[in-house]
C-alpha cells in the first residue's frame, strides 16, 4: 500500500503540472471569449431581473399554470420518446437493413429542422383537416391541435432525436458479445434486449431522456404553431415568456429566470451521468 | 457595401437638403398634393426605406411599396409584418426601421412613450372586425352570440395584440364571455387557423377576410361597430433615410394610398 501511493505521487504531480502550464495562449483567449458569449446573456438575465416585484411576478396564477404545463408536458413528451425512441434506437444500431443510412437522417431531422416548419408539418399531418388527422377527426372525433396532447406531440416531434442519437450512440460504444452469450444461453432476443441490454446502456438512455427532456422545456415554434396559446392547456412557459414581453418586459424577465433555473438545475443534477455515459 | 451605398445616397441627399425639407414639410400637412410633391422628388430618393407594420396591412401596403419603387427609381420599400406590440418592442428594443404603422394608438404609444418615434403619428385608416369563418359557413355563423356555441372552436388574437383587444371590447359591448381554444400572435395567424380549418371560426379585420379571398366566409356582426380600430403611422427617430421615409408615409396618405387602403376594405380616418 505504501509503494503504491510513493509511485503514484511520483509520477502523477509533473504530468498535471505540465499540462497546466501548456495552455497556449491562441486556445485559451478564444476559449475564455466563448465561455463570456454563452455566459454573459444569462448574468445579464439576471442583472436585470426585477427582484424587488419577482415574488409577485412568479406567485401569479397564469405563471404557476404555465410552468406546471411545462413540466407536465416535457415530462410526458420524454416518456413518449422513451417508448418509442429506445427501440428506434436499437433498430438502428443493431439490425442491418437497407436504407439504414436514409432512416437514421430522417430520425435526426427534426434536430436541424426549424421548429415552426415542424409545427406546420405536425398540422398537415395531425391536423383536423390534416393527412391523418382528419381520419382522427371522422372515426374517433379525435382532434389534436389546441389541446395538451398537441403540446406533448410537437414536444415529443423535436426532442425525441435527441434521445435515439444518444441511445444509438451507446449501443453501438456497448459489446455486443453479451447480447450474444445471452442468446447462446438460450434467450431469446427481446428477453437479451431487456434483461441485457437495456440494463447495459442505462446511463446512455438516462443522458439521452435528460436532454430530451430539457429540448422539450424549451420548446416553441412547433408548440405555438401547432398547439397554439390558451393558459392552462397549451400556454407553456416559452409562449407566456414570449406573449409576456410585448407588453410586461419585467414579466418576462421573471419568467426566463424560472426557466434558466430548472434547466440549470436539472443539467447540473444529472451532469455526471449523462458526462460518464459518453 | 450597403454602407457605401447609403453614404453616397447621403451625400446626394444633402446636396438638395433645402428643396427636399421645403417638400416633405408640404407632405405632412396636405395628403392630397403629397403624390405630386412625391413623383416630384423622385429623381432624389433612394436607398431602403424599412417599414415596421400590422400583420393587418400586408397586402395593401405591399402594393403600395411596389407603387413607390416604381415612381422612386432606386428605392427600394422593405417590410416587416407581425403584430403591433411584437413590432413596438423590437422597434424600442433598437431594431432598425424608418416608418412604424400600427394597429391601434395603444401599441403606437409604446413606440412614442419610449421616444422612438420623430413627430405625431397619424391616423390614415380604420379597421373592423368581423367574423371569418369556413367556406360556404357550414356552422352557421350568423351573430358574435353564435361564437359562444358550444363545441365550436373559435380563436381569438391574444389580448395583448390590437385585434385581440378590439375583439375584447366588442365582446364586452355585446356582454358575452367566449372562450377560443387559442390565443394568436397576430391578426394573420387567427386567420390562418380557420384557412387551414382547423378552427371553425376566428375574430379578424375585415380587411384579412377580404384578402384571403373565398378560402374564408366573412360574417358582419354590429358590435364591431363599438371596436374599430384607428391606425396610426410615424416616421422613426432612428431613421437612417428620413426623406424616403416622409415620401413613403405621404403616399401611404395621399388620395392614391387612400384609394389602395379603401379598396383592401379599410375605412377612411
Amino acid at each position: 500500500m505504501p509503494g503504491k501511493t510513493v509511485t503514484g505521487g511520483a509520477a502523477r504531480p509533473p504530468r498535471v503540472r505540465r499540462l497546466r502550464g501548456s495552455v497556449p495562449v491562441p486556445l485559451l483567449l478564444p476559449a475564455l471569449l466563448g465561455l463570456a458569449f454563452l455566459v454573459l446573456p444569462l448574468v445579464a438575465l439576471l442583472v436585470r431581473t426585477p427582484w424587488a416585484s419577482l415574488p409577485e411576478q412568479l406567485t401569479s396564477a397564469e405563471v404557476w399554470e404555465a410552468l406546471r404545463l411545462s413540466l407536465v408536458c416535457a415530462t410526458l413528451a420524454t416518456a413518449v420518446s422513451l417508448v418509442l425512441g429506445v427501440p428506434l434506437a436499437w433498430l438502428l444500431a443493431r439490425v442491418d437493413f437497407p436504407g439504414r443510412g436514409l432512416v437514421r437522417a430522417l430520425v435526426t431531422l427534426p434536430l436541424v429542422l426549424p421548429p415552426v416548419v415542424g409545427g406546420v408539418a405536425l398540422l398537415m399531418a395531425l391536423g383536423r383537416n390534416g393527412v391523418v388527422g382528419r381520419l382522427l377527426d371522422d372515426w374517433f372525433g379525435l382532434t389534436l391541435p389546441f389541446t395538451t396532447t398537441g403540446v406533448v406531440i410537437a414536444e415529443a416531434f423535436v426532442a425525441m432525436p435527441f434521445l435515439v442519437i444518444s441511445v444509438e450512440g451507446t449501443l453501438r460504444a456497448a459489446d455486443p458479445r453479451y447480447e450474444e452469450a445471452a442468446a447462446t444461453l438460450g434467450a431469446s432476443r427481446f428477453t437479451a434486449f431487456r434483461r441485457v441490454t437495456l440494463p447495459l446502456i442505462a446511463p446512455g438512455i438516462a443522458a439521452g431522456a435528460v436532454l430530451a427532456w430539457a429540448r422539450a422545456l424549451g420548446e416553441f415554434g412547433a408548440t405555438i404553431t401547432f398547439a397554439g396559446n390558451f393558459p392552462g392547456r397549451t400556454q407553456t412557459m416559452p409562449l407566456a415568456v414570449y406573449l409576456a414581453l410585448q407588453s410586461d418586459p419585467a414579466a418576462a424577465i421573471s419568467l426566463s429566470l424560472v426557466l434558466l433555473a430548472v434547466s440549470v438545475a436539472v443539467l447540473a443534477g444529472l451532469r455526471d451521468r449523462w458526462m460518464t455515459a459518453s | 457595401m450597403s454602407r457605401s451605398v447609403r453614404l453616397a445616397a447621403g451625400v446626394g441627399a444633402t446636396a438638395l437638403l433645402v428643396t427636399l425639407t421645403a417638400c416633405s414639410s408640404s407632405d405632412d400637412t396636405a395628403g392630397s398634393s403629397a403624390a405630386a410633391s412625391g413623383s416630384g422628388s423622385s429623381a432624389r430618393l433612394s436607398g431602403t426605406v424599412t417599414v415596421f407594420a400590422a400583420a393587418s396591412l400586408k397586402e395593401s401596403f405591399t402594393t403600395l411599396g411596389e407603387r413607390f419603387e416604381d415612381e422612386h427609381p432606386g428605392t427600394k420599400v422593405t417590410f416587416s409584418f407581425g403584430g403591433s406590440d411584437s413590432l413596438a418592442a423590437s422597434i424600442t428594443g433598437g431594431a432598425p426601421a424608418d416608418v412604424f404603422a400600427s394597429a391601434s394608438p395603444r401599441t403606437m404609444a409604446i413606440v412614442t412613450d419610449a421616444g422612438d418615434a420623430s413627430g405625431t403619428p397619424a391616423t390614415f385608416v380604420r379597421n373592423r372586425l368581423e367574423i371569418a369563418t369556413l367556406p360556404g359557413n357550414p356552422d352557421r355563423i350568423a351573430s358574435l352570440k353564435d361564437l359562444t356555441r358550444s363545441g365550436l372552436k373559435v380563436v381569438l388574437c391574444d389580448k395583448e395584440v390590437p385585434c385581440g383587444a378590439a375583439a375584447q371590447k366588442a365582446l364586452d359591448a355585446a356582454r358575452l364571455t367566449l372562450t377560443p381554444v387559442s390565443y394568436e400572435q397576430d391578426v394573420k395567424a387567427s386567420l390562418t387557423k380557420v384557412e387551414l380549418k382547423e378552427a371553425d371560426a376566428a375574430v379578424v379585420y375585415r380587411t384579412d377576410v377580404r384578402a384571403a379571398g373565398d378560402k374564408v366566409r366573412g360574417v358582419d356582426f354590429p358590435e364591431s361597430a363599438d371596436a374599430v380600430n384607428d391606425y396610426p403611422i410615424v416616421q422613426l427617430k432612428d431613421t437612417q433615410n428620413a426623406e424616403a421615409a416622409k415620401a413613403f408615409i405621404a403616399l401611404v396618405r395621399s388620395a392614391e394610398g387612400q384609394k389602395v387602403l379603401t379598396g383592401a376594405g379599410f375605412l377612411k380616418p
